[in-house]
């Protein structure tokens, strides 16, 4: 018996996709369009028309330092959340894949800071790590003024770096774990009899059958960093201090909204997006393709 | 080379006792096949062997030396494993050098031995494809060459063949004890197939539901095998067993129309008890059913194998199979008459299915001895 419908006419098929694709529409393709007219016009902060200005907004950005700073922050956090979170992910996951008992509460409770919204969980790093009363404040009564991410740039980027990475290692691990329970066991057996140790194992034929999951979490951890970060920085850092922890989302919402440079953020969007959609192109089309064993 | 003595070894997984207490001596040199249906532990039982699964109780010497806390690495087994477990992202070259390559052998020896043993497995071709690219027979080719590359003491084969089509099995097969022949190395072969275990082993292990039924040659197996599991599971057809009584007589009885008087039953421990009698397929023949001394049954249906065929008859109710050389086979429904020569006859204990032994010439019921 087969379940599946056809429909003869092209009109139902539609009717019935119609729904999402007015979603899709009014909250992805319109503001989408919009941020790209806007990218090419100087527009007014209190409306009130606006003018096509061509390339103006990009040459400006592209020409102004603090984009830049933003750029390499962005890269910088992006960089060191991603190994954070991919890494201890995987430390996780392998010593997890040894012994299973209980894989799936594991599974579970891993997942659970993945499912709680960034600002939430910016929250409570910002207590956690508060100078003076959080966790950390410990260090501080030793050395103090060690810790302080409201004054030191570089502490309030370890800060947001730490806060996002909890986020990811759920999911990563989640990503890995799967990965290697699906690399046969006669396989680590037969390295086992071939007089492999278990790091030695690890390292030369888990890991490379892991990289496929390797890559893929890779362009996602980096994608969801340009994007998911937000949250975050807006509860934890704000940006600060002193731009230390502007990351390119963060000043797109910062030049709009505060600084009521729509133009210039929408064109800060568009350079985003762009952005994502190219490593969204290199995880479909190079890495599915090529890092694939059989 | 070396020898394994396995002492009362058991294994459980909880509470679940899946091997309990075997005890075997193999030699330095043997090729043993152990042989059972699936579930009886032979795999488990290799697997503990290698190291790949802990020992519940009991212990494991290998050359002399209790392996029973050893690592796999050192046991100095190498195993081929059912479904070849190659590593895929490695050429067939990598794949046969890694143990050397863990063993921290230098490159040149390392290529230099991996040459070789291409040549010995017949992959010279092949060294740079990976797995994937490889046929069935292949791959089970480079797990070879991964065994034997490292020159073990000990050889470990887990069902290496049942993935193989009938042909590359027999083939394989022919290889595996050629190597044999040339390595020399302690083997040990687990397997479901009883062909491949009576043609590969110097001696057989039958087990079932955990437990040794019979350690013998494949001959002694086939000829004299100890339990009533052993005389259903080796052989093929599988040997003809019906259950009846022995009268004071010493004669066999079936049913009225049907007895067959057993050599030395007389004045035995058995008159007046039920057993089990079996006869192989090849060992009775069909004849006319007015012949003397013929027990009446009717054709069921017929087996053709080319070679032969086996006609299934309905003796008093009990299956009976006859395996016959002569091309013309009665046709369905056909009375015929089965003849048992007496010292074909296998006796079992109705209790335990112990093979029984009557006071008489060995001779008699052994043709093999």
């Amino acid at each position: 018996m087969e379940k599946r419908a056809t429909f003869s006419s092209t009109t139902i098929g539609l009717l019935f996709v119609l729904p999402m694709l007015v979603l899709m529409f009014v909250f992805f393709y319109w503001p989408s369009g919009q941020a790209l007219y806007w990218a090419f016009t100087l527009e007014q902060p209190w409306g009130g028309g606006n003018t096509w200005v061509g390339l103006q907004n990009f040459r400006q950005l592209l020409a102004d330092p603090y984009y830049w700073g933003a750029i390499g922050r962005s890269l910088v956090f992006g960089l060191g959340s991603t190994t954070i979170a991919m890494g201890l992910a995987l430390v996780l996951a392998l010593f997890t894949d040894r012994e299973l008992r209980g894989h799936k509460a594991y599974r579970s409770v891993f997942i659970w800071p993945y499912a709680i919204a960034a600002p939430a969980l910016g929250l409570a790093f910002r207590f956690i790590l508060a100078p003076e009363a959080g966790f950390l404040s410990l260090i501080n009564q030793v050395w103090p003024g060690l810790w302080n991410p409201a004054l030191d740039g570089k502490d309030a980027m370890i800060a947001v770096i730490v806060a996002f990475s909890w986020k990811y290692i759920g999911y990563n691990f989640i990503f890995f774990l799967s990965a290697l329970q699906s690399i046969p066991r006669s396989l680590t057996e037969a390295a086992a009899m071939d007089g492999s140790g278990p790091l030695r194992r690890m390292w030369d034929i888990q890991l490379p059958l892991l990289t496929p999951t390797l890559f893929f979490l890779l362009v996602i951890n980096i994608t969801e960093s340009f994007q998911d970060s937000f949250g975050i920085i807006d509860i934890m850092t704000q940006g600060g201090p002193a731009r230390a922890t502007e990351l390119m989302v963060y000043k797109i919402y910062f030049d709009g909204f505060k600084g009521l440079d729509y133009s210039g953020a929408a064109a800060q969007s568009i350079i985003l997006m762009l952005l994502v959609i190219l490593l969204t192109i290199v995880q479909f089309r190079f890495i599915e393709r090529r890092v694939h064993y059989k | 080379m070396s020898s394994i003595a396995i002492k009362g070894v058991r294994k459980a997984y909880a509470k679940n006792a899946v091997v309990h207490g075997v005890d075997l001596d193999i030699a330095s040199g043997e090729f043993i096949v152990i042989l059972g249906p699936s579930g009886c532990g032979k795999s488990t039982l290799l697997r503990m062997i290698a190291g790949l699964e802990e020992i519940t109780g009991g212990e494991i010497w290998i050359d002399g030396k209790l392996v029973n806390k050893m690592e796999p690495r050192e046991r100095g087994c190498a195993m081929v494993f059912q479904n070849y477990a190659l590593y895929p992202h490695m050429t067939v070259a990598e794949n046969i050098g890694y143990a050397l390559k863990v063993a921290g052998v230098p490159k040149a020896e390392r290529a230099a031995r991996v040459a070789a043993t291409a040549k010995v497995v017949g992959l010279e071709a092949f060294l740079d494809r990976r797995p994937a690219a490889l046929s069935g027979g292949q791959r089970q080719r480079v797990a070879m060459g991964r065994a034997i590359v490292r020159e073990p003491k000990v050889f470990l084969f887990d069902e290496p063949l049942s993935n193989l089509d009938a042909k590359l099995r027999v083939a394989m097969r022919a290889e595996i004890r050629r190597l044999h022949r040339r390595l020399g190395a302690t083997s040990v072969f687990v397997t479901h197939d009883q062909t491949e275990a009576m043609t590969l082993g110097d001696r057989l292990i039958v087990m079932n539901g955990g437990r040794i039924e019979q350690v013998g040659t494949p001959a002694e197996v086939y000829n004299r095998p100890a339990t009533r599991f052993v005389a259903n599971f080796v052989g093929s057809p599988a040997m003809n067993l019906m259950e009846g009584e022995i009268d004071r007589h010493g004669i066999f009885t079936l049913d009225a129309a049907r007895r067959i008087a057993i050599p030395n039953a007389i004045e035995s421990r058995l008159v007046g008890h039920k057993v089990t009698l079996g006869v192989r397929a090849e060992a009775a023949r069909l004849v006319a059913p007015e012949a003397p001394g013929a027990l009446p049954a009717t054709v069921d249906f017929v087996e053709e194998l080319g070679a032969g065929r086996v006609v299934h008859t309905d003796l008093g109710g009990v299956s009976f199979a006859v395996a016959i050389s002569d091309p013309v086979a009665p046709g369905t429904g056909e009375p015929v008459g089965i003849l048992i020569d007496p010292a074909d006859v296998h006796l079992f204990a109705q209790d335990d299915g112990r093979r029984i032994d009557l006071a008489a010439p060995q001779a008699a019921l052994d043709p093999a001895a």
